[in-house]
């Protein structure tokens, strides 16, 4: 779990900074985006590690399930009363739940544009590209189905969110990374990029919505 | 102070328990949590009840016999404190209390909230010990030189009591905590070096095949511990694990 959920972390931060160029939304901005795209999809370095990523989310879903099902297993009984939130935070507990939301989402998404862009209809742009842009600002400015999209993507976020909150410092706790020292830190470091970066994802669809008007 | 007990009540452990209402009186606020159990007890048995069965020994809090899972929480409300040390002033008159047993898989009951910890005995035969010389020529132990914070930190793991409430809070009913400390008190001296590797290799895998949960960094288990041991320790095996799985020849 530890060593896919770092990976992905890590795949957080480079999708991010791509991303983050749908903030020019102007015609130059938008051809630059789909040059980027077309460069993603298409050298072998990027392509190579795009199978890692697609393998460690399965893999890290897959482990998932079968760890909480164990886990259900090992308390076939219930506590009749039962206080978690005096020992353990929510997020702490609720990872399959936030996983579930997460795993759908990715779905979702990766049939909206990942797809489209391998295999969909997608008209070019000027420079002869695939037009990726226009897909993206379409899905998310196309009236109150687009309304629907930003909401489940910022939903989604949240619970990315909430994920990390506790995934970040739980996967160097795995490792055996644990110093009186540098936890401390590690912590502080989980919970700042917890919220900074699903925040930063959020801006996106929500800022081409508002573009619209 | 006058209360409302919720207990369990099992009679076996292939029998199906059930929680049952029970009213006690005037319960002395001094009284310790136990205490306040053996007046129920004997209330019961002078009206030709059932006494109610739960595990008991030292009451210091040093022993790890008692256990019961009161309002919610392993040893009940107050941290860092064995049922036997809680005190009934810590509850007010009038008080609903749901007294439960341990739940897991692996701590089958054996009647009301009595459970069989010996899944705790088994992983520490499976590694949890040092061989010693004793043929006539045996080392002081005191002759080997150990830094003064290892001998702490080994020490703090060594306070485990072996009560199993690092189970009983875990979501996932796993036992890491525990075999951590087990692990941790041994692998940070020189004397527990030896049998360093087998010892992760084998505690873990016995602790896996007892059926407890896996492990998912969620930390009820250091917060309900009456002996505060640290999650540092959960980390100090995995890294025992991952370098014996890594490097044993067997």
């Amino acid at each position: 779990m530890s060593l896919t959920g770092l990976f992905l972390i890590s795949f957080l931060i480079v999708h991010l900074l791509g991303n983050l160029q749908l903030l020019d939304l102007s015609v130059e901005g938008q051809e630059k985006f789909n040059a980027y795209a077309k460069f993603m999809t298409t050298f072998p370095l990027i392509k190579i590690v795009s199978y890692l990523l697609y393998f460690s989310i399965l893999f890290h879903a897959v482990d998932g399930i079968y760890l909480a099902m164990q886990n259900r297993k090992a308390r076939p009984e219930r506590y009749r009363s039962w206080k978690p939130n005096r020992n353990s935070i929510w997020a702490s507990r609720n990872m399959g739940l936030l996983g579930t939301i997460i795993l759908v989402f990715i779905v979702l998404h990766m049939s909206q544009f990942w797809y489209v862009m391998h295999w969909g209809e997608i008209g070019t742009d000027s420079q002869g590209n695939k037009n990726l842009a226009a897909v993206v600002i379409k899905t998310y400015q196309d009236g109150s189905a687009g309304m629907i999209m930003v909401l489940l993507y910022v939903l989604s976020m949240a619970a990315i969110a909430f994920h990390l909150w506790h995934g970040f410092a739980s996967a160097f706790q795995t490792f055996g990374l644990n110093h009186k020292r540098y936890t401390p830190a590690i912590k502080k470091l989980g919970y700042a990029f917890s919220v900074i970066v699903p925040l930063l994802y959020a801006i996106i669809p929500v800022f081409i919505l508002m573009a619209k008007n | 102070m006058d209360l409302k007990l919720k207990i369990w009540r099992q009679a076996n452990q292939n029998s199906k328990g059930e929680l049952k209402d029970y009213a006690i009186k005037n319960v002395s606020a001094d009284s310790s949590f136990l205490e306040m159990m053996d007046q129920l007890n004997e209330e019961l048995i002078d009206k030709g009840d059932d006494p109610v069965v739960f595990d008991h020994d030292c009451r210091e809090g040093i022993c790890g016999m008692c256990s019961l899972h009161i309002n919610g929480e392993p040893h009940g409300p107050e941290n860092a404190t064995t049922t036997c040390q809680l005190h009934m002033r810590k509850f007010k008159d009038g008080d609903t209390i749901f007294i439960e047993p341990w739940r897991a898989r692996a701590f089958p009951v054996i009647k009301d909230l009595s459970v069989d910890r010996g899944a705790f005995d088994r992983i520490i035969e499976a590694g949890g010990y040092v061989n010693v010389n004793t043929s006539g020529n045996t080392l002081d132990a005191n002759a080997i030189p150990v830094p003064k914070a290892d001998a702490d930190e080994a020490f703090n793991a060594a306070t485990c009591i072996g009560c199993g409430a690092c189970v009983a809070a875990c979501p996932n009913a796993s036992a890491m905590l525990f075999v951590s400390a087990k692990v941790s008190q041994l692998a940070l001296l020189p004397q527990g070096k030896v049998e360093a590797k087998d010892r992760v290799l084998h505690m873990v895998n016995q602790m896996d095949l007892e059926g407890f949960g896996n492990c998912s960094n969620v930390g009820a288990c250091a917060e309900e511990c009456p002996k505060e041991i640290s999650l540092e320790n959960i980390a100090r095996m995995n890294r025992e694990y991952l370098g014996a799985s890594l490097t044993s020849t067997k």
